[in-house]
């Protein structure tokens, strides 16, 4: 079934497909219902990285040196974690300045430089040509291929073919078609493709699944499973090697960083990369799933591509099988037609989506940044004068794209057929890889300047020229091939892949570390070398500063002349045609809120400088400065007064932030306040309280004191015995009322820190057995029972002998007050514990309820319901003992079930040199 | 704005450790003839590692901080 007509008819049916996505796709976005504004389109879309280079060639550098093709996948892994900073700040520069290439970027950061954008231009077309021919190749050889079936051959090299049989030629025209109907088919004032992004996320999907379906086929259809494959290669000598395939740190280790770090800056400046990463994206979030999505697709393509490097190996031991070719000659060898046809499709979206958003961003570059500002800068062709540039764009972008694939058909015929794929795309990695010191130099680096970018990209491109392109060109024999082996006219240190005697090293590692050093060399003395132009400082900082300086519309500040509307409306017709000029200024007009007829438009800096970002986005930023130029009078700003604009600007910032920070310590300390505030109140409270407490606990003896006291003044009639009684009442209250006056004063003291402390050291045995046998008579007569338990040495604590023994006949009184009636039993211990003596005093009365213990310590408060039963005590003693024992360092605490009796401890740490001589013995 | 700066921080180290984790010598000390699950040491330790990187950014880029 795999007749010519068929392949043919079934690739048309496929980019067919592809047009109708995008077709629907531009239909959507021009209704405002974007379908690619999701973050899964975005990480789809940056899969564009994976090109017709990973679809064939992986497989064949990994039967060639086991790892070689990681690298190329881990590297932009790596880069892609910070992209978090860098490419954030990339594409916020590039929406504010309406960027729409990576050459206008770099123009525009260095003071929008024609000179530099043209530079960066000629760099990204010389340098993707490699990389264009070899999906060129992959394509047409894998047709020729397939077209072979049921035969396995690998055709004879094309530059064997008459031009106009080459497949290859044919391919070129088929995608410069396919693309110029793809990518220009309107002028969109924001470089803006919706539907090309729509139909690039489906190959994305297409190609993984395609080599997805292969690689499952080959792992476990022909052979049974990873560790067979592995099993199997292992036994012939020539696969066993790849096993462990790294050796030599100057040798495979080098190699294996330089490759990283080329695919980490080739992620990045790969104009196709370029494109659909920053110019392309519709919304800086969608960068967040992507971070992780990206890779895992970069992953999910690389899982089978070993198995299948293998596979082809052990299948086709005579070596007369390309391994660049394993995925499509694999299947076709097992009669899998289909699947055959599934992975030429696969390789087609492959290489078709590298080429359409390739050819669609140097056309960008090479109308914008190359041609536009030749054009308009020559007199005698009277642009200036034109009304209507809409054509004339879109006629140099579709010319551009023709002669991008022709150009590289041109390579593929010169070069093309010398080396394997990834080799011919490394080419090109290093040749973006350029761009680096530039581009992050110029958003990090305030002081790049235009002398050291143009410096630092001569230099580097210079140096890739000479050790990568000539001795690909060389090794095609177009060149003596004498020019690798003894450098030119004999001069050997002049060998371009040996320069200067650099030996033992790959050519791309040797090619990146010299060019690499002359970029950043020429990059960094270029640009501390001499002065910025009021311009180029004010650019850079507008770089460098994006997050700092505010909303859209910063570079305002720095323009200063007289303007009129209809002249800025007619040259922005002239680019991007009426209607889309009118739709602009009326956005315009309604962000500032100004259709009134009453106050028309102001020609002022905002508006010049709007129309300004707008004709870049159409032009390029170099040529829009020289086109707005043209039709305003505008002043120039020296370089002093640029600095003193963006001073003010940063004064302004900085003052903000000081206010803010002011605003932020006042609320602290209004919070503060508040919090203080909330305290006093709660002490207040607190004091009125215990006024008021204290005040009802002195009534209440007051009262029966003068309610007896008036019994017997009134009655002098009164029995003895009855006098006797209520004398003693009286004598009771009034001793009462004094015990808690002076408790009152007594915690006052305290409280208040007025209290005087006498410290001496305690023998506490001692202090337990005198206070005990005070009590004892007391006790007694009460009928309780009162037993002591004192061990036989203890060692001394520093107390103030008084207070304790306060503490103690507190505790005592408590528990003759609450022990049972009948059987009253009180129970003293001490014990001695690791650095404290524990006193307890046990009582067997009703107990307390376990809410109370802490409780009862708390002034005024007493066990049990205080409303029913008639208080005992003061509701003082408990509370001065806690403050008494934790003056001293201790702790005391109650410890009791109801009905079980209660427990009161209190301990007191022992002094440190009874500790040490406890040690001691 | 804090919150958003600590993952681009976290971010930075999971790239860093990348960096350590696929140069020499760590990929020296995997570059060795045995298998693990019939896989190659060294290209077990490539996926693996690549895998867990990617499970980390997620990890990081994923979670509310």
């Amino acid at each position: 079934m795999l007749q010519g007509w068929v392949i043919v008819a079934t690739s048309f049916a496929y980019l067919g497909l592809l047009f109708a996505i995008a077709y629907y796709a531009d239909r959507r976005a021009d209704a405002g219902r974007s379908v690619i504004a999701s973050p899964y389109i975005y990480s789809l879309s940056l899969g564009v990285y994976a090109t017709a280079w990973t679809f064939y060639g992986s497989v064949g550098r990994a039967a060639a040196d086991g790892v070689g093709f990681l690298p190329i996948y881990i590297g932009p892994t790596l880069m892609i974690a910070l992209w978090w900073g860098v490419m954030r700040k990339i594409i916020r520069i590039s929406k504010r300045n309406r960027i729409t290439s990576l050459a206008d970027f770099i123009a525009s950061r260095y003071g929008k430089s024609a000179l530099l954008g043209g530079l960066v231009t000629v760099i990204a077309v010389v340098g993707i040509l490699p990389y264009i021919s070899l999906q060129l190749k992959a394509v047409s050889s894998s047709f020729t291929i397939l077209l072979q079936y049921p035969q396995v051959v690998v055709p004879a090299t094309a530059g064997a073919m008459p031009v106009l049989q080459d497949t290859a030629l044919g391919v070129a025209l088929i995608l410069a078609a396919f693309t110029i109907a793809f990518g220009t088919r309107h002028l969109d004032a924001a470089e803006h493709h919706e539907g090309m992004v729509a139909a690039i996320a489906f190959e994305s999907l297409v190609k993984l699944l395609a080599f997805l379906a292969v690689g499952v086929f080959i792992t476990y259809g022909i052979y049974d499973g990873f560790g067979d494959v592995f099993a199997r290669a292992a036994a012939v000598p020539k696969l066993h090697a790849m096993m462990t395939p790294l050796e030599g740190v100057a040798g495979s280790y080098a190699s294996w960083m330089w490759l990283t770090i080329l695919s980490m800056t080739a992620i990045m400046f790969l104009p196709r990369q370029f494109q659909v990463a920053v110019i392309e994206n519709v919304d800086e979030k969608h960068l967040n799933k992507a971070i992780w999505l990206f890779p895992l697709y970069m992953l999910a393509i690389n899982v089978f591509v070993l198995p299948i490097a293998f596979g082809g190996v052990l299948h086709f031991p005579g070596g007369n099988v390309d391994a660049d070719t394993f995925v499509l000659t694999l299947p076709m060898a097992e009669h899998q037609e289909l699947l055959a046809l599934l992975v030429f499709i696969g390789g087609l979206s492959a290489a078709s989506g590298m080429v359409i958003v390739e050819t669609i961003a140097l056309s960008t570059m090479v109308c914008n940044d190359l041609l536009m500002p030749i054009l308009l800068r020559l007199p005698w062709l009277k642009l200036n004068q034109r009304r209507d540039f809409t054509g004339l764009l879109l006629g140099i972008r579709r010319g551009a794209i023709l002669m991008v694939l022709l150009l590289g058909y041109l390579y593929f015929r010169l070069a093309g057929e010398a080396y394997a794929l990834v080799s011919i795309g490394l080419i090109s990695f290093a040749a973006v890889a350029q761009f680096a010191p530039a581009v992050l130099g110029g958003i990090f680096w305030k002081s790049a300047t235009r002398r050291g970018a143009l410096w630092g990209l001569l230099a580097g491109f210079a140096v890739w020229f000479y050790t990568l392109l000539l001795p690909a060109i060389a090794r095609s024999g177009w060149l003596p091939i004498g020019l690798l082996e003894n450098g030119p006219a004999g001069m050997t240190l002049l060998n371009p892949q040996q320069l200067f005697g650099l030996t033992r090293l790959d050519d791309i590692t040797h090619a990146m570390i010299w060019s690499m050093i002359a970029n950043i060399g020429a990059f960094v003395i270029g640009s501390l070398s001499g002065a910025q132009s009021a311009e180029e400082h004010r650019q850079a900082s507008l770089f460098v500063d994006v997050f700092k300086h505010g909303g859209e519309g910063g570079e305002a500040r720095f323009w200063r002349g007289t303007a009129s509307v209809p002249d800025l409306y007619n040259l922005l017709a002239r680019f991007i045609g009426s209607v889309s000029a009118e739709a602009a200024i009326d956005d315009y007009a309604h962000s500032k809120g100004l259709q009134d007829p009453a106050n028309p438009l102001q020609a002022d800096a905002a508006f010049v400088h709007y129309i300004e970002t707008q004709l870049a986005g159409a032009i390029g930023a170099a040529s829009a400065r020289v086109m707005v130029a043209s039709v305003v009078k505008e002043e120039a700003l020296t370089l002093e007064e640029v600095r003193e604009i963006l001073d003010e600007a940063s004064q302004v910032v900085v003052y903000s932030h000081r206010l803010e920070q002011k605003s932020r310590e006042l609320e602290a300390a209004t919070t503060e306040l508040r919090i203080a505030n909330e305290r006093l109140t709660e002490l207040d409270r607190l004091k009125d309280d215990f006024i008021s407490t204290v005040t009802h606990e002195l009534r209440t003896p007051l009262t029966s004191i003068r309610a007896f006291s008036e019994i017997l003044l009134d009655d002098p009639e009164i029995e003895l015995a009855q006098r006797k009684k209520f004398l003693g009442i009286i004598t009771k209250e009034t001793a009462r009322l004094s015990r808690l006056i002076n408790q009152v004063l007594d915690l006052a003291k305290i409280e208040s820190g007025a209290a005087e402390w006498q410290e001496s050291s305690i023998d506490m045995k001692e202090l337990i057995t005198d206070t005990v046998a005070g009590m004892s008579q007391l006790v007694r007569d009460k009928g309780i029972e009162l037993s002591v338990d004192l061990p036989e040495r203890v060692p001394a604590v520093n107390a103030d002998f008084d207070r304790i023994v306060q503490v103690l006949l507190n505790l005592l009184s408590n528990a003759t007050k609450f022990c049972d009636r009948d059987h009253g039993e009180i129970r003293i211990g001490l014990t001695v514990q690791e650095a404290s003596l524990r006193v307890g005093v046990c009582d067997n009365g009703p107990g307390i309820s376990a809410e109370d213990h802490a409780a009862i310590f708390d002034k005024f408060r007493q066990g049990g319901d205080t409303l029913t039963a008639k208080p005992q005590g003061t509701g003082l003693g408990l509370h001065i003992s806690r403050h008494i024992v934790e003056r001293f360092g201790g702790r005391i605490w109650a410890e009791s079930r109801p009905g079980q009796g209660a427990c009161f401890y209190f301990t007191l740490p022992v002094a440190a040199a009874a500790v040490a001589a406890g040690a001691a013995t | 704005m804090d919150k958003f700066e600590l993952k681009g921080q976290r971010l930075v180290a999971l790239c860093m450790l990348g960096v350590l984790l696929f140069n020499y010598p760590m990929l020296a000390v995997f570059n060795v003839a045995a298998t693990i699950f019939g896989v190659p040491v060294l290209y077990a330790y490539i996926f693996t590692v690549w895998s867990l990187l990617i499970a980390g950014m997620a990890y990081v880029v994923e979670t509310k901080t």
